[in-house]
């Protein structure tokens, strides 16, 4: 048997076209990204070396506007650990009590999760319209008309209004990764804590949660990666306007590298968005850690 | 008796929450319907929520034809069904020798594979970009299929490493004292027990390359090889003032995975959360 698994020609035949496929077009792009971050290019004429500048300049020339990027990336962060995540929890906690129509109900949450992000900026793009959004018809409706303002096109509320359809459409797929965590509790913990006298609030916060853990550590690493990397939606509905008030760190560099050019100062912004995640992923786990202990 | 009362509160509050968020989440799809039937008029002021009165199927016939939608359609299918059969043709191979054959080197590859889980594609997007250029492959299918295979590798081989595992080894034993070679222990033995895991590989794959937005709008300019999600993108600009038919075309991007999701939702939920128990 050890024979034939051994065949160098099978291992070699095997491998192959994955390890390619993975080596040429992520392992490959990754070094030659960092190479890029330490040039300045313009994609046409030979890369000059200037060694760190680009990343010097990510945070001190206010003309490339990093730092608020990568604040509002922070807020988007904030917003769904403790709101989008916590909406997941309260209807997983809901849902997982035996309601009738579970199945349906968590069926119908997952919805927004599978919808692509373009139709659901598209949708979102309409229900915001100025003149015909139903947002603002609704105020009108109500007589409400001096709260009715154009959403995306207000320096103003852009920021919040893009990310209110970004923190829904995810709620779903943390729900669910919690109300399959929480099936899978033995019930006889639940059955116990309740011949004791306890409430439904109790065993939620005292026997489910804390059980939880596991569960909540993903969806707060997903959260916050995610809120780093968000690109689709944002892309959609204001492509980072007006006036750069709801610009993100990847919204900011696909527009410096596509829209001016700019091949060394964006990969420096890609770099650092990778190194963000790493550094935030790698935190939240030794945060979790702590707790356990 | 004060007890089934506080009962019965608790629960209509439940339901109520539950209901309230399920209507929240059905609306756009309802209203995306809806609009996508109606003329401006209706949706800009006579009945902007109601039941279409006539129903304007023709907002079909303009997405499709003059919008194009048809074509972006089918080349979405191509792009994302040869994406989703070369990745689970490799990972099938891929996590065979991963798993089961012995070299040097292998523990080695397999965290590398398994790093890529973590590998965000803006890493990637400008030296892939400038590869394609180098090699004149931008607006072409493959510029969209060769990266997004690649990016779905890494869950596709854990996904399959987890199905490989399973399997006793002691059926490859006795097939291997019945004379078979490795080929002969991996088509005949392996790939008729991976069924379930293609599965789980094919919807993973499917919802990433159907959906995917960046990659899709950078290497694509030429309306010849647009997918859904960037032919959504022009049709909107170009039919700004007349709602009816980009609804049409928001219908034809979503109806297969809704109709998909009909049919086997729980199977599609288990493949996507997949990704988070393991990864």
């Amino acid at each position: 048997m050890d024979s034939v698994r051994k065949n160098k020609l099978a291992i070699f035949l095997f491998i192959f076209p994955a390890a390619l496929l993975f080596t040429a077009i992520i392992i490959l792009p990754i070094f030659m990204s960092s190479y890029y971050s330490l040039l300045k290019w313009d994609g046409i004429n030979k890369g000059v070396f200037i060694g760190l500048k680009n990343y010097m300049d990510l945070f001190t020339s206010k003309s490339v506007g990093f730092p608020k990027t990568i604040g509002n990336a922070l807020i988007l962060a904030v917003l769904s650990v403790f709101i989008q995540l916590p909406i997941s929890l309260g209807l997983a906690l809901l849902l997982s009590k035996g309601v009738k129509g579970e199945r349906f109900f968590v069926s119908v949450f997952f919805i927004p999760v599978l919808i692509s992000t373009v139709v659901i900026g598209q949708l979102w793009m309409k229900i915001y319209n100025p003149d015909y959004g139903i947002v603002n018809v609704a105020l009108r409706a109500m007589g409400l008309d001096h709260l009715a303002k154009p959403w995306l096109g207000n320096q103003k509320t852009a920021l919040l209004s893009v990310f209110i359809p970004i923190l829904w459409q995810y709620v779903g797929y943390h729900m669910l990764l919690m109300y399959a965590g929480i099936k899978s509790i033995s019930p006889e913990f639940r059955e116990a804590a309740k011949i004791d006298g306890a409430t439904e609030w109790q065993i939620a916060r005292h026997i489910i949660i804390p059980i939880l853990k596991p569960v909540i550590k993903i969806s707060v690493i997903f959260a916050v990666t995610g809120s780093l990397k968000a690109f689709d939606l944002i892309y959609v509905l204001t492509n980072g306007g007006p006036a750069h008030a709801s610009e993100v760190p990847s919204t900011l560099m696909v527009s410096m590298i596509f829209d001016r050019n700019l091949y060394g100062l964006g990969s420096a912004i890609a770099i650092f968005i990778i190194f963000l995640c790493f550094f935030f992923a790698i935190t939240i786990q030794k945060f979790f850690k702590a707790e356990v202990d | 008796m004060e007890n089934s009362l506080t009962a019965k509160l608790k629960s209509t509050i439940t339901y109520t929450i539950l209901i309230i968020w399920a209507l929240i989440n059905l609306f756009p799809l309802y209203w995306m319907f809806t609009f996508s039937l109606k003329d401006n008029r209706e949706i800009f002021g006579e009945n902007v929520i109601g039941l279409p009165r006539n129903w304007l199927w023709s907002n079909y016939t303009a997405a499709l034809t003059t919008g194009n939608m048809g074509l972006y359609f089918i080349n979405s299918i191509i792009v994302t069904g040869l994406t989703i059969v070369f990745t689970t043709v490799f990972a099938l191979m891929a996590s065979y020798a991963l798993n089961r054959l012995i070299w040097k080197g292998r523990d080695l590859v397999n965290s590398i594979f398994m790093l890529g889980l973590t590998v965000p594609i803006h890493a990637a997007i400008l030296p892939i970009f400038i590869i394609l250029r180098n090699l004149k492959m931008t607006n072409s299918y493959q510029a969209l299929i060769v990266p997004y295979t690649a990016f779905a590798l890494a869950m596709a081989i854990l996904i399959c490493s987890g199905f490989i595992q399973n399997i006793p080894k002691e059926l490859e034993e006795s097939a291997c004292i019945d004379g078979a070679g490795v080929f002969g222990i991996f088509f005949r033995i392996i790939l008729p027990l991976m069924k379930p895991a293609l599965s789980t590989i094919a919807i993973f794959t499917f919802l990433q390359a159907w959906n995917e937005l960046m990659f899709a709008v950078i290497f694509i300019s030429d309306s010849k090889f647009r997918t859904l999600s960037v032919g959504i993108q022009t049709l909107s600009g170009s039919y700004t003032t007349d709602w009816g038919p980009i609804g049409a075309a928001l219908v034809i991007a979503t109806f297969p995975t809704m109709i998909a999701y009909s049919f086997m939702s729980k199977k599609i939920q288990q493949s996507l959360m997949a990704g988070a128990i393991k990864g």
